[in-house]
């Protein structure tokens, strides 16, 4: 495997995802990103010199909507499903500044 | 003839005629649901009272005038990505678990307005990462041509229910094949349209420049039907396009003469089951004595749509996954310490290990250092795919091949080796790093007695020639009806 | 000898745009709801929501851009930058920032030492984030997105300031150019104007510039200078003692006058910037530009020009109009209709400058028409009323505009300009007020000052003062 995927990465990308894994899953981990890499790498082998990268297929542009109010009040709807609610609002974990 | 065998097409028209009325039809499929669930286990969630309730409304409609559209009264099943307002959708991860959407996505809505009756939402790959079925939080769903293999994915549930009767018709989505390739395993006509030809509110994303709603269906004909009713501008999805030539049943015309079919020959090389080489061939043989041009050619750069996709998807699905985090909806972790705590125990629960795979790969591309090596450079190189596409779309009017190198594989085949399972969308992925349609549809059975797939791919916005060849080729092939009817 | 170190200063301006809709959805912007209730699926994140470009925000960047130099870029994206907080709905921010709409821009401000330039090095697009209130009694913290999608524009300076003046001095000319747009109110202690102060210092002469910080949470332009103040002796400390400044965010207590790092081990600042794919492609010709161009106001400079070549009023009346675009509006509106420039202005230097003070309020949020102002001045122009039941009228009209001319009619204010009756009642005050009809006699000027009163009182106010005067005169 070319792509050698160390623990300190795993730690690293675990902190940006959000996702804390086992023992286990890390190792695991390391080596199914290593392979995908690897097969990545697979694009090496093509010269992109100069192509453009392509985001959106279409040549779609300038969607926009107009300034006008056109929702009313919905805060039960958006307070249904969450799972913690106190005075109309979400309830989450204290958070420091 | 028994209600479950007729298209969806067919039955409108018996609902109209009042040969059938839309509970009958309703309750035939809810029977059937409930004598086959145990085996095939398509849906996570089925409606019950829901649906008898809708067919009471639509029937009414149907009375009154007020509905007559092809489809009106029909019951059809939805993958459970798609937001329907008041029923659960839970992308069959535990991470929505409990979540019950406020809004419906806009296709059930057109849906809903042509007069159609919800079931309930069909079971798929968790985030529709996966091509099997099996990495869905709420169980494996079974092909029903052989309880022993896997149904395709992600779209399986959807695939599935259309095979075994549990429903007239179900849409599906299509990321990397997600719809044609469950078509494909279940025997089923599944397309993906156009990226843009539908609209993507309500579709729970994944990788949202790749993912397309579509159809899974009986025939050809409803496909055209469904397209109809689900291919329409939406001023919420600013990648939804202006619609033109939407009126794709006129494309049901048995004549594919002087139209213009090329075959790949990068798709006919190693990997491919030789079972479904020859019986992909001999489709395109029956077009070529119904008049069609058939040719070989080039495509190029078909082995690195895999690497660029996997890229690409998986970046967006790393961003388009981080709102589920335990505090707006969906699963929270029981015990944590602090906000971040919360969040990673949130998630690390609530994710599947397929998907957890892609957020680590899609946050690792994207992330400082690596971004130009890896997304960028799959962003060149897709479009290069695009232009391969271009160039071949100058020539042909269709392209032709398989859908998966093999038929269905076996339950727990495919998920111990994440490389070799990603290998197996490598005819249907380019399809949609392009953009373009490509339709699913079955061209024979294998030895094992499942069935195989064949797959028409078009230039953009060019649905109307795909559904045409695929309804002159279906004519000539006949019948493909469920299993118990071989 | 001590070094000598030289403060080198870049701002990030956040400004809220005044649209009525939020930048991705069709909620209001409106403030004071009850929380949660200018939201919906798409500004809290709901799965399977997508966002959709509010025209008109696009419009005032683009206004912006062009007000303060830059190059518009004609084809445009949105990148997503990817960080989990609670205030923001999707975990990630809708932002610019590979192609913002706007680039190279400059401004001119006015220092101690002359004009200067700074530079603009982008102008970008994105969305703001919902408000985290603490609850102390369960130990946690809400969130509310009634501003989650507001949209704000961010202008990024060159690190071209020197000094906490020249801050100012841009800030303020950053307002006054966004207010004469009408693109937004640029309060600051509302949050509608936030800036982050970047800062280094350097030796005086160094070609390199040093290690950077970025201070945030800068409610007010002295909580500004004295951030400034308080970072260069920060990092001038460090320096001297050896020490090396670490690149981090800081944030600004004022009421400590200090700051602190805002760093944890789970904010990695890796924010995998990746386009949008939800949002397609902006792309501009040169005939939207130049509807966007012509649309341009007059900005302040020229209008002050203007008015000292049209108006004959005092340049510090000048400066102090064209301070606020609403104030000169109605200034310019009420001249338009007849009104004496002379008088508009003062009533708006005097009258209109006291009751914002006791108010606490802006300019911007003068309530009263200038029809209203220009029938106010040709009532006393007409000596229907004198000049305190005027200024009587006046703050009726500052606080509920009313019409002056109903109110005046309504209330019987006006000025009782029948001879005989004054006469009348002139003739009592001096029959009534012997003493003071002696002392005038007597050479004292002033006691005519103390029968004038007596009069206007005996009128309740509505008589014209000068005609009294002149009746008393005439009668002692």
């Amino acid at each position: 495997m070319a792509n050698i995927i160390s623990d300190e990465t795993i730690e690293y990308v675990g902190i940006l995802a959000k996702l804390e894994l086992s023992g286990e899953e890390k190792e695991q981990a390391k080596k199914d990103m290593g392979s995908m890499l690897d097969y990545i790498d697979k694009l090496g082998e093509l010269d992109t010199e100069g192509v453009e990268p392509m985001s959106h297929v279409f040549p779609v542009k300038n969607v926009f909507r107009e300034d006008v109010v056109t929702n009313g009040d919905m805060r039960e709807e958006i307070l249904k499903n969450a799972p913690g609610e106190k005075n109309g609002m979400f309830a989450v974990p204290r958070t420091f500044e | 003839m028994n209600i479950l065998d007729m298209t969806a097409v067919g039955l409108a028209a018996a609902i109209k005629n009042k040969e059938v009325t839309v509970r009958q039809a309703t309750e035939a499929v809810l029977a059937q649901i409930e004598e086959k669930e145990a085996d095939f286990h398509c849906y996570v969630t089925v409606d019950k009272e829901g649906a008898l309730k809708q067919a009471e409304e639509v029937q009414k409609k149907i009375d009154a005038g007020e509905l007559d559209g092809p489809l009106a009264g029909v019951p059809v099943a939805i993958k459970d990505n798609m937001c329907t307002e008041g029923m659960l959708t839970t992308c069959s991860s535990k991470i929505l678990g409990n979540f019950v959407p406020t809004f419906s996505s806009e296709a059930v809505l057109n849906l809903q307005k042509a007069g159609a009756v919800i079931l309930g939402k069909t079971n798929m790959d968790e985030f529709a990462m996966g091509s099997t079925t099996e990495t869905s939080a709420y169980g494996v769903t079974k092909n029903p041509w052989n309880p022993e293999h896997v149904p395709g994915g992600s779209s399986g549930g959807s695939a599935a229910a259309v095979a075994a009767g549990e429903c007239f018709y179900a849409l599906g989505s299509d990321t990397g094949g997600s719809i044609r390739q469950p078509a494909s395993f279940c025997g089923v006509v599944g397309l993906k349209p156009t990226y843009g030809r539908v609209s993507r509110y309500g579709l729970i994303a994944y990788g949202s420049s790749l993912d397309q709603i579509g159809p899974l269906c009986k025939d050809v004909t409803d496909c055209a039907a469904i397209m109809e009713i689900i291919a329409t501008h939406d001023l919420k999805d600013s990648t939804s396009v202006e619609q033109e030539d939407t009126d794709f049943t006129s494309a049901l015309v048995d004549d594919v003469k002087g139209m213009r079919i090329g075959i790949p020959k990068d798709y006919f090389g190693e990997g491919l089951d030789p079972e479904v080489k020859d019986a992909v061939l001999k489709a395109a043989e029956v077009l070529k004595e119904k008049g069609a041009v058939v040719e070989e050619f080039d495509l190029s750069l078909v082995e690195y749509a895999i690497p660029t996709y996997y890229t690409i998807a998986a970046a967006e699905a790393s961003s388009n996954l981080e709102r589920f985090d335990g505090i707006k909806y969906g699963y929270r972790t029981e015990e944590y310490e602090g906000l971040h705590n919360m969040y990673k125990k949130s998630r690390s629960e609530g994710f599947g290990a397929e998907v957890k795979r892609r957020i680590m790969l899609g946050s690792f591309v994207l992330s400082s250092g690596y971004y130009d090596a890896y997304y960028l450079k799959a962003l060149r190189v897709k479009a290069l795919i695009k232009k391969a596409f271009d160039e071949a779309f100058a020539k042909y009017d269709v392209i032709l091949g398989p859908v998966a190198p093999t038929t269905a594989p076996k339950l727990g085949e495919s998920l111990s080796d994440p490389l070799k399972m990603y290998l197996g969308d490598i005819y249907t992925i380019s399809v949609n790093l392009a953009g373009l349609p490509g339709l699913s549809m079955p061209c024979g059975i294998d030895s094992k007695g499942l069935p195989i797939g064949l797959q028409l791919i078009g230039d953009c916005f060019n649905e109307k020639k795909l559904i045409q060849t695929a309804y002159a080729y279906e004519k000539a092939r006949g019948a493909f009806g469920r299993k118990e009817d071989k | 000898m001590a070094k000598q170190y030289e403060t080198v200063i870049g701002l990030e301006v956040h400004v809220e745009l005044a649209t009525k809709t939020k930048i991705f959805c069709g909620c209001s912007t409106a403030f004071g709801g009850e929380p949660n209730t200018h939201t919906c699926p798409v500004c809290t994140g709901m799965p399977g929501s997508l966002p959709v470009l509010n025209k008109q925000v696009l419009e005032y960047a683009v206004a912006v851009g062009l007000a303060t130099n830059c190059s518009i870029t004609q084809y445009c994206k949105f990148d997503r930058k990817n960080y989990f907080y609670p205030d923001n709905p999707q975990n990630y921010q809708i932002s610019q920032l590979y192609l913002p709409i706007c680039r190279n821009g400059k401004v001119e401000i006015e220092t101690e030492n002359g004009r200067k330039f700074v530079g603009i090095h982008e102008i970008h697009m994105e969305e703001d984030a919902g408000k985290l209130i603490h609850d102390e009694w369960d130990d946690c913290s809400l969130v509310d997105y009634n501003r989650s999608g507001v949209p704000l524009i961010e202008i990024v300076s060159e690190p071209d300031m020197r000094s906490a003046e020249e801050v100012i001095a841009y800030l303020e000319k950053l307002r006054m150019t966004i207010q004469y747009l009408g693109a937004s109110d640029c309060k600051l202690q509302e949050g509608s104007m936030r800036a982050d102060v970047n800062l280094s210092i350097r030796e005086v002469g160094a070609k390199e510039f040093g290690t950077r910080t970025e201070m945030k949470n800068l409610n007010s332009f002295k909580a500004i200078a004295r951030a400034i103040e308080g970072e260069t002796e920060r990092q001038i400390d460090l320096l001297e003692a050896g020490e090396k400044v670490v690149q981090e965010t800081r944030r600004w207590d004022d009421n400590k006058g200090e700051s602190y790092a805002m760093r944890s081990k789970e904010d990695a600042q890796d924010y995998r910037y990746f386009p949008e794919p939800d949002l397609v492609p902006i792309v501009l010709d040169d005939a939207f530009l130049e509807e966007i161009r012509a649309k341009q106001p007059e900005f302040r400079e020229e209008k002050m020009r203007r008015y000292k070549e049209e108006f004959d009023i005092p340049e510090y009346d000048i400066e102090i109009i064209t301070g606020s675009k609403h104030m000169a509006d109605i200034f310019e509106a009420t001249v338009a209709l007849g009104s004496q420039p002379k008088k508009v202005s003062n009533w708006l230097m005097v009258e209109t400058l006291r009751l914002l003070k006791e108010n606490a309020m802006d300019p911007e949020d003068i309530r009263f028409s200038p029809e209203h102002l220009a029938k106010l001045i040709s009532l006393t122009d007409a000596k229907k009323v004198n000049s305190s039941v005027a200024k009587e009228v006046f703050e009726v009209m500052f606080n509920e505009d009313v019409d002056p001319e109903k109110y005046v009619e309504e209330k019987g204010l006006k000025t009782v300009n029948d001879e005989g009756a004054l006469r009348k009642t002139v003739e009592d005050v001096i029959a009534n007020n012997p003493q003071s009809v002696e002392d005038y006699r007597n050479g004292k000027e002033k006691a005519i000052g103390f029968l004038v009163g007596q009069t206007m009182k005996a009128m309740k106010g509505k008589a014209d003062p000068s005609m009294v005067n002149q009746l008393l005169k005439e009668l002692l």
